[in-house]
């Protein structure tokens, strides 16, 4: 049978939506905005890092190890200095990242077969970037060291060149190119689900409390459960909009793949839904404005999205927040959607993932639903 | 068609209501006057199950508000105190959703929306935003919204506090209409002593407590003869020497004049005491003598009243 009473009350909350300027901007543009300024901002990319050069031998041997600097694209060499003070300031003020600084004899020792020295300087304050930089700098130094000690053992036993002896063959799975945007952007779609329709439904049910149409409300025959799912699918809707709305971007703007199952993409998401809404009802149980149960949500936000391995890794936090991180639902979410998009694995893979998001799901919604009370006091 | 009886209700230490016991029958338009925090919104809010009663029994046409809270609401028409309907909303959307959540049938909420919107006088503007009415039009569409399932009982909280005199008057001619039908009780809270004389039964209430309760002529009769009314200049040197009579228990401006509650049968010695503390201190008393109570009599000396005596 047709249940007028919930067909009303969702009509009646889409006619608020539409008519609300505030909340359309929120649900259409905040998402893009978010997902453009994190897709471009939040990465952990290192390339093109502006290096100062200062060269005092200037012959081919220490050509040829510039250009090995320059053939890989972590480095621009933009700056060619006379004197190590002129380095000193390009780094100082920031133009230079990096430092190169080779001595006089350099080709001479390469030549004589002795050990060749140089110095490779970098700016750490800022740690992410300097270490990929750092282990950049030092891979392409042994690998063309390696290339010298091969021409010297052939040019000592007048053969053929001999073969290295271990011989490491790299595959990145999943993303060769090692693109941050492909770990970025599932984990904007999973950030901006959980905080929109979070924030959205506790001011949603707040403002009834808020402007007093509570009341008015409370004396109908509408049923408590009516009023939640009534609040409830306009957002499930919406959210799902966004998804779809932010999955297009991802796919089209970002090219980011979807390697996994799309309908299971929206399954988990729908999943998740669970957990997020009920975090919404549940502040909005404990709000009487829609401030404190914005305040509210945040205060559940935030830790969130320091702890779901949305910023920062997991692997590298401390143990006890890692332990605490399993209490937190995102952190599945996260797991699932870029596994899905990215790896493109099977429920199987997943499968823990999906019974912790369920448990927290139904716990939540359970709790939030019992706070739930259709009186005033 | 509303019994209540030894109602209480406390918000943590406070006694909001204090056994209160009334019965109120069809017909009738009851009002319920008192000062503020007198506990007359919550003894509204506890009627229509908003608020949780704490002992005591409400009957609603029939039904046990605590036990049968849906359909004892399914017969309560409510005006809240404060706007309580959609601003973004249309009038008629407005009441398009009332009338659906309180069980209209498609075919039956867009006559009946017609109809109530005729009959207070809003069926101009049906396509207007609510929160763009005026604040007389507001309470309109909130006693339409009320009135759209037609309830047999109808609980209207302050319904015209803010609202100018002309629409103040449609509004009680729409509430006298409803009641005189006879089958509809309605029970109002007023802060305004000429609505409160409008209705048929009145009940004050104060600190939680209904103090009195009778008709308008019942409450006013027990002042009777004891209600002076003072005219003169300077007003408030006249008032001022009223109050030191031994026989003046009060003495309230009333615009021009001053009434004076007096002890009953001590008009003589008062005037003749007045008259000479009045030109002694070269003031000018004009008028002096008894007048029939009015309710705002009532109401001051209820409420200055401590509320032990």
């Amino acid at each position: 049978m047709l249940n007028i009473r919930l067909i009303s009350l969702i009509r009646k909350e889409f006619i608020q939506i539409l008519r609300d300027p505030r909340t359309l901007i929120l649900v259409l543009i905040i998402p893009v905005m978010q997902l453009f300024l994190m897709g471009y901002a939040a990465t952990n990319d290192v390339r093109n890092v502006p290096l100062a050069v200062y060269d005092q031998n200037r012959g081919p041997a220490a050509r040829e190890l510039l250009d090995a600097y320059r053939a890989a694209d972590y480095f621009s060499l933009e700056y060619d200095v006379d004197s190590e003070d002129a380095l000193r300031d390009l780094i100082d003020n920031g133009d230079a990242r990096a430092g190169l600084i080779i001595p006089p004899d350099y080709g001479e020792k390469i030549q004589s077969e002795e050990n060749a020295h140089v110095v490779f300087v970098l700016d750490g304050s800022d740690p992410t970037s300097a270490s990929t930089a750092l282990s950049a700098a030092q891979l392409i130094g042994q690998s063309k060291a390696t290339e010298i000690m091969v021409e010297r053992q052939a040019r000592l036993i007048h053969s053929a060149p001999i073969s290295q002896p271990l011989i490491v063959h790299t595959r990145v799975w999943y993303n060769p190119d090692l693109i941050s945007s492909y770990y970025m952007i599932p984990g904007v779609i999973g950030t901006i689900l959980f905080a929109l329709t979070s924030i959205l439904t506790a001011t949603a049910i707040v403002r009834e409390r808020e402007r007093g149409t509570i009341e008015q409300l409370i004396v109908t025959p509408i049923r408590p459960w009516e009023l939640v799912v009534g609040k409830l699918i306009p957002y499930v809707l919406l959210a799902l909009f966004n998804a779809v709305e932010i999955l297009a971007i991802g796919v089209y703007w970002f090219k980011v793949p979807i390697r996994g199952n799309l309908g299971l993409i929206f399954l988990f998401s729908a999943l998740f839904l669970m957990t997020s809404l009920g975090i919404g009802l549940l502040a909005s149980t404990l709000a009487n404005t829609q401030q404190e149960a914005m305040l509210t949500v945040w205060m559940i936000l935030l830790p969130s999205l320091f702890l779901s391995g949305f910023f920062f890794p997991l692997e590298a936090m401390p143990k006890v927040l890692q332990w605490i991180s399993y209490a937190i639902p995102l952190r599945y979410y996260l797991v699932i959607i870029r596994s899905l998009m990215v790896k493109g694995v099977g429920f199987a893979a997943l499968r823990q993932e999906f019974l912790a998001l369920t448990v927290f799901g139904i716990a939540i919604m359970t709790i939030a639903v019992m706070r739930f009370k259709k009186r005033l006091d | 068609m509303i019994k209540i009886s030894n109602l209480y209700k406390y918000f943590r230490s406070l006694c909001a209501v204090e056994n209160l016991s009334l019965n109120i029958s069809a017909g009738e338009i009851f009002g319920l006057v008192g000062p503020d925090g007198a506990g007359k919104t919550t003894t509204m809010r506890l009627l229509c199950g908003a608020i949780k009663v704490d002992s005591g029994q409400i009957n609603i046409a029939g039904f046990d508000i605590i036990k049968q809270t849906e359909q004892a609401r399914a017969q309560i028409g409510y005006l809240p105190q404060k706007f309580s309907l959609y601003e973004e909303l249309t009038v008629l959307e407005n009441l398009r959703f009332f009338a659906e959540v309180r069980g209209l049938k498609v075919e039956e909420w867009k006559p009946r929306c017609m109809e109530i919107l005729e009959f207070v006088g809003l069926e101009d503007f049906t396509n207007r935003w609510a929160g763009k009415l005026s604040g007389g039009m507001k309470q309109k569409l909130g006693l339409a919204a009320a009135l759209v399932h037609e309830p047999q009982v109808l609980l209207l909280d302050e319904p015209t506090t803010g609202v100018d005199p002309v629409t103040r008057q449609d509004f009680w001619r729409l509430i006298i209409r409803l009641a005189a039908r006879g089958d509809v009780v309605v029970l109002v809270t007023t802060p305004y002593m000429d609505e409160a004389s409008r209705c048929t039964r009145l009940g004050f209430m104060k600190d939680g407590r209904l103090l009195l309760e009778g008709t308008p002529n019942k409450l006013r009769a027990q002042l009777r003869g004891r209600i002076m009314e003072l005219r003169g200049t300077p007003l408030p040197l006249l008032r001022r020497l009223a109050v030191q009579d031994p026989d003046v228990e009060d003495a309230q401006m009333f615009g021009d004049r001053i009434h004076l509650r007096v002890h009953i049968g001590a008009h003589e010695e008062i005037t003749n005491r007045l008259e000479k503390e009045i030109a002694a201190n070269r003031g000018m008393m004009t008028h002096l003598q008894v007048v029939p109570p009015q309710l705002e009599d009532i109401f001051m000396e209820l409420s200055v009243m401590d509320s032990d005596g």
